[in-house]
């Protein structure tokens, strides 16, 4: 049995634990028993992206510590997921450690969620329920740094129930950029805004993307609206079955634990 | 007479101000958007774009690698030819130059090629500080001398105005430069560009000297390429006596052939056209036809700085297509001026802060942040410029020139510091998640919730504004994944309670314990600094 583990992102764990709950549910659901690995944090791409390359460095030797033994790493963020494979190298290299660039360049594949589902599992249909209308961004770091394609698109057309609405001018960046979203405010929430307008003009109830960090920026704004539009992680979606929609309308009311698509939190609640 | 870059503020700044002047986001946005549908609607019809470009990097690469000695035999070449070959190390060596010879010919005035070369070095000013006219013949440039303004984009100078502004600078202008617009001139595109023709014919004629720039130069044989669309640059090329060519030292290609990949890459990447309607090449003199005296000024002014760096220097690939600016969406935004720089949008956060160092001006500095990293001008880059890399690489280099010129860090040096400690171990992880599930329960009760029931945030005041101005803010949640796989067992465990009782949680989290210590292993180094204390 391959040791699949997730990495569940700093992001998700502090802000979206409900996104890691809903990785979890799904790849049990399809027979994979994924771990864990506790000494996980984060992969670096914050300190990176602002030109902290160095102070990065202790986080990769995490990351390579935590993910030692697995077999693979599933991701359900497309830019952490193009951080570790494509920022890792980077980091190491600058480091002037020639064991950590050892260390990276032998490090477990990060797969991100849909690349896993579609082509190691090689499944589109997750047996998922959702009868809602959605529209979808492909997020930049899943599209061009990974080249992910098609692959969300095709898992949310095999959801039962779900009606998925063209979004225009999909491919463009929505603005958040991590740091750019604070350091070029202006310009961040200029680019959010052209996309909360297109996000708003398909009639979509939820906009789905496989990246919470977009979501926080383009859904910041949406609410901030009052759009009456929400966001939702990809995985929350493919995680949904008949049972857990049910269970969502009797709560509600419960503002912490929506999203948390869990099937053993269900049986918990009877 | 022409506008200087000097004194543009730090791009969040300049930008701010761009953002607010909805005359040119709708000018920028639908000439960007015009642009990047025909780029894609041509480049889309090539079964083998990918191939091409992996070729143009290729040819590239091999310049970059043996740039001495392709220079070499590219002197030997165009010596041979007839032309004469002058080094330039900086644009005070280059403007020098040019005057040399301008003055030499004892005329007052110059025609112009569309030139990014000459634009760097600001030949113009040098020129007019030697008393001698630089006519700009290409019809954008024409527009951004004439409105006494500054380029706002490599191909399309003028991309910024729109017609009604261009016939206003038109009827304004040209009547001081030479032949006045007609006073019946309206908005319409032809006949904007016929005051344009006449103006510039009489100019043409009477020039002896002409300055341009190269998108090629030919090692092997010594050719030079331009390529346009208008025929302006074929007029200037052809008629005048002498031609001065300011050439970067990059341009230069091995081979004839090499020029079939390129020709093929540029102008569908460019202006969205299968082949561009002027393509002009010449080599050295060619008797009775032509110039008949031909100068090349080779250009470095900062060029083998940036080739020493190993990730900065594929910047030297770019053959100022513009396809870079045309689908970038900060660009789209803030227009090319915010930029700073003659090379604006994307290639140019990357290449203007490499020619000018970082680390000694706060605008220079600020270019590399100006993206949001998302990776579409990689995308449609001809010679597959990585620029999303070299952005990254480029903040580190502005980090490390700051941190070594400063005695004291920065609150941006200690906050990386600081995060940079607590996530290199889960257990301080788990420690800033639960002191932040804790606020996060107390803001709760400050929020309000968006749809689908998240609770959240509005305006903040102090450093938090330039999220929140806009944007709501997630409040953290109560339980981290990490303590609820902990509490829960991954979930595995059937006796979940609520999420705020912690001292049953740990007890049925009990049977995982193995797991636990193994990170805890992993995690020992943690205990000795102090920072672990879960559980
Ligand atoms: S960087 Fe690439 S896309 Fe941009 S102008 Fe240069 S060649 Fe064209």
């Amino acid at each position: 049995m391959p040791r699949v583990g997730l990495m569940v992102t700093c992001l998700n764990d502090a802000l979206f634990p409900d996104t890691g709950k809903a990785v979890v549910t799904l790849l049990r659901r399809l027979g994979v028993d994924v771990e864990f690995p506790a000494a996980q944090t984060c992969c670096g791409q914050p300190m990176v992206n602002t030109g902290y390359l160095a102070d990065a460095v202790p986080l990769v030797r995490n990351h390579l510590e935590a993910f030692d033994g697995c077999d693979a790493i599933i991701v359900p963020s497309g830019s952490c997921a193009g951080s570790v494979r494509h920022q890792h190298g980077l980091v190491a290299e600058r480091s002037g450690d020639p064991g950590l660039v050892r260390g990276v360049e032998n490090a477990p594949p990060a797969y991100e969620l849909t690349e896993y589902l579609v082509d190691v599992l090689g499944v589109t249909d997750v047996g998922a329920y959702f009868p809602h209308r959605v529209t979808y961004h492909p997020t930049c770091h899943s599209l061009r740094m990974l080249g992910v394609g098609d692959r969300p698109a095709r898992l949310l057309r095999a959801v039962r129930g779900l009606t998925l609405l063209d979004l225009p001018g999909a491919a463009e960046c929505c603005g958040f950029g991590g740091t750019f979203a604070v350091k070029n405010a202006e310009t961040s929430i200029a680019m959010g805004n052209d996309k909360a307008h297109h996000v708003r003009t398909t009639g979509a109830e939820v906009l789905v993307a496989g990246d919470n960090s977009c979501l926080t920026h383009i859904g910041g704004l949406l609410s901030r609206q009052r759009s009456g539009v929400r966001v939702m992680h990809l995985a929350e979606i493919l995680a949904s079955t008949e049972r857990v929609v049910e269970r969502r309308d009797e709560r509600s009311a419960d503002p912490i634990s929506i999203g948390s698509a869990t099937p053993q939190n269900q049986e918990a609640h009877r | 007479m022409s506008g200087t870059f000097l004194g543009t503020p730090a791009f969040p700044d300049a930008a701010r101000e761009a953002l607010e002047d909805s005359q040119l986001r709708r000018n920028l946005a639908h000439a960007t958007g015009t642009i990047r549908t025909k780029r894609a609607g041509v480049v889309g019809e090539v079964d083998e774009w990918e191939q091409l470009r992996l070729a143009g990097e290729a040819i590239k690469n091999r310049v970059l690698r043996h740039l001495p000695d392709y220079l070499e035999q590219l002197e030997r070449s165009l010596t041979a030819a007839g032309a004469t070959v002058h080094w330039a190390r900086d644009a005070t060596e280059a403007n020098a130059i040019v005057v040399d010879i301008a003055r030499r010919h004892a005329t007052d005035e110059v025609v112009k090629v569309k030139s990014m070369a000459t634009q760097e070095i600001e030949l113009n000013d040098a020129l007019e500080a030697a008393g001698i006219h630089a006519w700009e013949t290409d019809l954008a440039e024409l527009i951004v001398q004439l409105g006494d303004d500054l380029p706002s984009h490599i191909l399309v100078p003028a991309i910024h105005r729109n017609r009604a502004e261009i016939r206003e600078i038109f009827l304004r202008e040209m009547g001081n430069a030479g032949r006045a617009a007609p006073d019946d001139l309206t908005d319409e595109p032809r006949q904007l560009a016929a005051a344009a023709r006449a103006h510039l014919r009489e100019k043409f004629l009477r020039a002896k000297v002409a300055v341009s720039g190269a998108n090629f130069a030919v090692a092997e044989t010594g050719t030079l390429t331009v390529v346009e669309s208008e025929g302006n640059g074929r007029m200037c090329l052809t008629l005048p006596e002498v031609l001065v060519s300011v050439v970067g030292i990059e341009k230069v290609l091995p081979t004839f052939q090499d020029l079939d990949v390129m020709l093929q890459l540029l102008p569908r990447s460019s202006t969205g056209e299968r082949m561009n309607p002027y393509t002009s090449t010449w080599t050295g003199v060619t008797p009775g036809d032509g110039p008949q005296e031909v100068h090349v000024v080779l250009l470095d002014n900062g060029r083998t700085d940036v080739l020493a760096d190993p990730t900065g220097r594929q910047a030297l690939r770019c053959i100022r297509c513009s396809a870079c600016l045309n689908v970038c969406p900060v660009y789209e935004r803030t227009g090319g001026h915010a930029y700073g720089s003659v090379y604006p949008g994307p290639i140019g956060a990357i290449l203007t802060p490499q020619l000018r160092g970082v680390g000694s001006d706060p605008q220079t500095d600020s270019l590399p942040y100006a993206s949001s990293l998302c990776g579409a001008c990689f995308e449609v880059c001809p010679v597959r410029i990585d620029i999303p890399e070299v952005l990254v690489h480029l903040r580190g280099e502005v980090v490390e020139a700051h941190q070594e010129a400063a005695r004291l860090p920065s609150v941006q040096d200690m906050a990386m510091k600081a995060a940079s400690w607590t996530l290199s171990s889960a257990g301080r992880t788990g420690a800033a998640e639960k002191a932040a599930g804790l606020g996060g329960k107390l803001a709760a009760k400050l929020g309000r919730s968006a749809p689908g029931g998240r609770a959240v945030l509005g305006a903040l005041p102090g450093p938090a504004s330039a999220w929140s101005d806009s944007r709501d803010i997630p409040i953290p949640a109560e339980e981290s994944f990490r303590s609820w796989w902990k509490r829960t067992d991954g979930g595995r465990s059937r006796t979940e309670e609520t999420a705020g009782d912690r001292s049953r949680t740990d007890d049925t989290a009990g049977d995982r314990s193995r797991t636990d210590d193994t990170v805890g292993d992993s995690s020992r180094t943690d205990d000795t600094s102090g920072g672990r204390d879960e559980a």
